[in-house]
């Protein structure tokens, strides 16, 4: 299991347009419950069963710069 | 934890004023992410329009001027010429470039200026509320075309980037749209490609992406990445429609 989150997503920068949970194959974003200071339910990254790859498609979709991606040090 | 994928340092870290699902956030971040790799961030100079991308200058973080209506072709020539060591490139919306400015970007293609235009096309004028732009699909409702664009009354949508390929001074002319991560990639690609023609000195390059405008089309995201695939690609066909890059190369080396 990985201890750190290996999708970072800024939550006052997100829009909840939604490309970037169209798009992951792994389906483990969401649309959240929450709303950010503009009034946006922001996106939010689940992965408890370790599920992503890191391949980063949500940040290529994403109009705002708001999804950074980590990927695990090769032991 | 390795970084995969950070934010580019060509773009501010702000909040950007674009709607949700917005295609200018996207190209944006491209734009930025070509100049980092391209690592000319110093020497940039972008020109804003008049649109929705009017604040570009607050989300770019290298020296952006802004030119009135129509006119970014004509202040990024001035620019060029008396700059010639800096990358100059113009971001154009489609009523400040097809409309507008229709005179100053043929112009200025038809010179054969060492630039780079990035034209988004989202087939109406955003800013102002959605009225009807040149680039506006037959029967497409707008605010100012309540039943739907008529080409008997109001002409057929204009295809910019057909128009500039039969000019003799332009180099490279690309198509391009953002519906998918492909396609994403593809954009990306064109304009990393449009870049680096001015580096070289070898000419006009023009990028037209297709952008979705999903508050002034009344579609939710998702389903405005729908229509720019259903509707406007069939119009406006993706593509490269000129590329002289490596004949001008020729040229120039010879």
């Amino acid at each position: 299991m990985s201890k750190e989150i290996k999708v970072k997503i800024d939550k006052e920068k997100c829009k909840s347009c939604g490309f970037c949970v169209l798009y992951c194959a792994k389906g483990i974003l969401f649309t959240g419950k929450k709303n950010n200071a503009k009034g946006f339910f922001y996106i939010e990254f689940d992965d408890k069963l370790n599920k992503c790859n890191s391949c980063a498609i949500c940040a290529l979709m994403c109009p705002e710069a708001a999804i950074e991606v980590f990927k695990e040090d090769k032991k | 934890m390795k970084p995969v994928y950070l934010k580019p340092e060509s773009l501010k870290d702000v909040v950007t004023s674009y709607c949700p699902g917005c295609g200018h956030g996207l190209v944006h971040r491209l734009i930025a992410e070509v100049i980092d790799e391209l690592k000319v961030r110093e020497k940039t100079i972008g020109i804003a329009p008049v649109g929705c991308a009017v604040y570009a200058y607050d989300y770019f973080n290298f020296d952006v001027a802004e030119a009135p209506h129509g006119r970014p072709p004509a202040v990024a020539t001035a620019i060029k010429r008396c700059l010639p060591d800096r990358i100059v490139f113009t971001y154009q919306g489609d009523g400040d470039l097809a409309s507008i400015g229709t005179n100053e970007i043929i112009h200025a293609a038809n010179r054969g200026e060492n630039i780079t235009v990035i034209f988004i096309n989202n087939a109406n004028y955003g800013m102002t509320g959605g009225q009807m732009a040149p680039t506006t699909l037959p029967g497409m409702r707008t605010t100012t075309t309540q039943k739907g664009r008529d080409s008997k009354l109001h002409g057929f949508p204009l295809r910019v980037s057909e128009l500039l390929a039969t000019l003799e001074g332009t180099v490279y002319i690309e198509r391009v749209s953002l519906i998918d991560p492909a396609n994403v990639i593809k954009t990306k690609k064109a304009i990393k490609k449009a870049f680096s023609n001015q580096l070289t000195g070898t000419g006009f390059s023009f990028v037209e992406v297709l952008s979705p405008c999903p508050v002034n089309w009344g579609l939710k995201p998702l389903e405005a990445l729908k229509f720019v695939k259903d509707q406007m690609i069939p119009y406006f066909k993706l593509g490269i429609l000129k590329d002289k890059t490596e004949e001008m190369k020729k040229e120039k080396g010879a």
